[in-house]
């Protein structure tokens, strides 16, 4: 029997112009998984998710997001999926609550669902006395949470997190990944990029991407362990220097 | 359909919370009628001017009685000499010097030939030339009853009507100036600003992430302004009634279905600005500079299209303001109907769709890539 697999990328390539972006990428992602996407500013991790996420046509090669062909059934991926950016995405002058109706709202959730949904996160969160106050006036790791949660409001099977830890401190960061991983025991696929390699360890697998191509894929444990060395830190260093490319 | 009302709802929370923004849609219009109406104006008032009387006789008194009389002028200075009247136009004491010659009376009445002399400050041509005539037309009407006494054998006299305008009324010309720009200013400026905020804020990318159409996301962002701006049009409507004594002749409904057709047009202007610039500020730059100052010169509100160079008379036949500048005028000033602008409304309607359709496609394609 076949794994159940959330995401298919076969021989996936995106050019603009004389520029591979993304060269020739092939991979799978299972269900429940966190699934991490490494690679410098420029590497090509940006165009991917633009590709899965149905945001950008391909230039050739095949994937399937959810069982969706990101070509034709672009429409019916983005129902399926959440997504947060490195900018969090928050409307700082609606309060927390409207951000949630707001976002509930667009993915058709129904008024009552929402509400329900919005006092669970707000419990969770420890948020239940912010409820009415602008996302303007909460320190930095609170929105990031919060802008987490909202991307899961619609429970969404896969959720493509785009460097979600920019900028924030590594105290914060380490309960951010709290609640991925918790997303990731309650069923919730996740595919996230990042260029902080300590956050690979919490990867069940990681890809390394170098100049629009995977270099490696596995474990962080197996990648280690091929690369003959103690940390991602430095499996990713040693592959990061073959780059032809600068930094964009 | 519910997805277009939350995004609608989401929009009018943006700028209720924003009092900087409240204040610009709704001051702007009511500062610029009250600034056109009462502060800033063409007509010339009390303007300073300076007496040289050599001849102090009879008729010099009484023409000076006469002028003091207007409410165009103000006699602040009474000189004695020529000497000084280079002197007074320096210091920018005044506007205007009359000077009566020694033999004023002796003159007219034996040779029947007399002249003043008008020295005006023309570094403002308009003015200098606006206090010549006031001046010429008071001499006039003097001399006028003096042939009262030996009438001439025959006059021409023109007989002047100025119509659509009788009183001369400045409000009748820049009303619906401010109408177009105010329109202009609120759809174009305050949409492109609000739509680059998204993108600046990285909102965007979610919203397109989202399964809600480009399309969707594009026009729902429009419709509080398209709301606003009809709001302010009534508010202008209302003032210019009110405040400014300036009616709408025309058809009250055709003059707001215009209104509405303008401002389409410029939103779509304001999301074709988003569509191209990066930042807020680039769109608030691009707005001001390839929008509002070509509507203010170009649009016939400041200057008359018919003086301009050709070039530039093509230049104003591209702008949506100057059309409907035009049709507003026709319809509140004039009072005519829909038969006397339908060329007008078919081209801002042709320049409305044109718009319309390349800002979406672009909005559209600018995603797809």
């Amino acid at each position: 029997m076949p794994e159940n697999y959330l995401i298919e990328v076969h021989n996936l390539t995106k050019r603009f112009a004389a520029f591979t972006a993304v060269d020739n990428i092939s991979f799978n992602v299972k269900q429940g998984e966190i699934f991490g996407f490494l690679g410098a500013n420029g590497a090509g991790k940006t165009t991917a998710i633009k590709m899965l996420s149905g945001l950008l046509n391909p230039t050739s090669g095949d994937a399937k997001v959810i069982g969706f062909d990101v070509k034709t059934q672009a429409e019916k991926i983005k129902k399926n999926i959440g997504y947060m950016s490195q900018r969090f995405s928050l409307y700082e002058d609606l309060t927390v609550f409207e951000n949630m109706r707001f976002y509930g709202g667009i993915y058709g959730l129904r008024t009552i669902e929402i509400n329900t949904k919005a006092d669970e996160i707000l419990t969770v969160l420890n948020l239940v006395n912010e409820r009415n106050v602008l996302v303007k006036s909460l320190p930095l790791g609170w929105k990031q949470k919060l802008a987490f949660s909202i991307s899961i409001l619609h429970n969404p099977p896969l959720v493509f997190l785009d460097e979600p830890t920019g900028g924030v401190d590594p105290i914060t960061r380490r309960e951010f990944w709290e609640l991925i991983m918790e997303a990731a025991n309650r069923g919730t696929t996740l595919f996230v990029t990042t260029h902080y390699m300590d956050e690979a360890e919490y990867c069940n697998r990681v890809t390394i991407m170098v100049d629009g191509k995977i270099e490696a894929l596995g474990t962080p444990l197996e990648l280690r362990q091929q690369m003959g060395a103690s940390s991602m830190e430095a499996v990713f260093l040693s592959l990061a220097r073959k780059s032809s490319r600068r930094e964009l | 359909m519910k997805q277009f009302w939350i995004f609608v709802k989401k929009e009018w929370l943006h700028i209720l919370r924003d009092r900087r923004t409240l204040l610009i849609l709704f001051g702007m219009p009511i500062a610029q009628i009250l600034i056109f109406g009462f502060a800033l104006s063409n007509e010339v008032k009390n303007s300073k001017i300076a007496i040289l009387d050599h001849a102090g006789d009879d008729i010099s008194h009484k023409l000076i009685e006469r002028i003091e009389a207007s409410k165009y002028f103000e006699i602040t200075k009474v000189l004695s000499s020529d000497s000084e009247i280079d002197a007074v136009f320096k210091q920018g004491a005044i506007r205007l010097a009359i000077v009566f010659p020694a033999n004023l009376s002796a003159d007219l009445y034996h040779q029947n030939d007399v002249q003043l002399q008008l020295i005006s400050d023309a570094s403002d041509p308009n003015v200098g030339t606006t206090l010549v005539n006031y001046m010429s037309s008071i001499i006039n009407d003097y001399q006028n009853e003096l042939i009262g006494f030996n009438k001439l054998p025959f006059t021409i006299k023109a007989e002047v009507r100025m119509i659509y305008n009788p009183q001369l009324k400045a409000a009748y010309n820049f009303v619906p100036g401010v109408m177009a720009m105010v329109l202009l200013l609120i759809c174009s400026l305050m949409t492109s600003i609000a739509i680059v905020r998204e993108k600046e804020m990285g909102t965007m990318e979610v919203l397109l992430v989202s399964p809600l159409k480009p399309t969707l996301v594009i026009i729902s962002k429009t419709i509080p302004y398209l709301v606003l701006s009809f709001i302010n049009i009534c508010s202008i409507l209302l003032l210019s009634y009110f405040v400014l004594d300036v009616p709408v002749k025309g058809n009250l409904f055709l003059l707001l279905a215009e209104g509405i057709l303008f401002i389409i047009a410029s939103l779509s202007l304001g999301m074709f600005v988003s569509s191209i610039a990066a930042t807020q500020t680039a769109a608030m730059f691009g707005t001001l500079v390839g929008l509002f100052m070509p509507t203010l010169m170009f649009s016939g509100f400041m200057f008359p299209v018919d003086n301009m160079p050709i070039p530039l008379q093509w230049l104003s036949n591209i702008l949506p303001s100057k059309w409907f500048f035009n049709i507003v005028k026709a319809i509140m000033i004039k009072g005519l109907g829909f038969s006397a602008i339908w060329k007008e409304t078919l081209i801002l309607f042709g320049m409305t769709c044109t718009l319309f359709i390349i800002s979406i496609r672009k909005f559209d394609k600018r995603l797809a890539l």
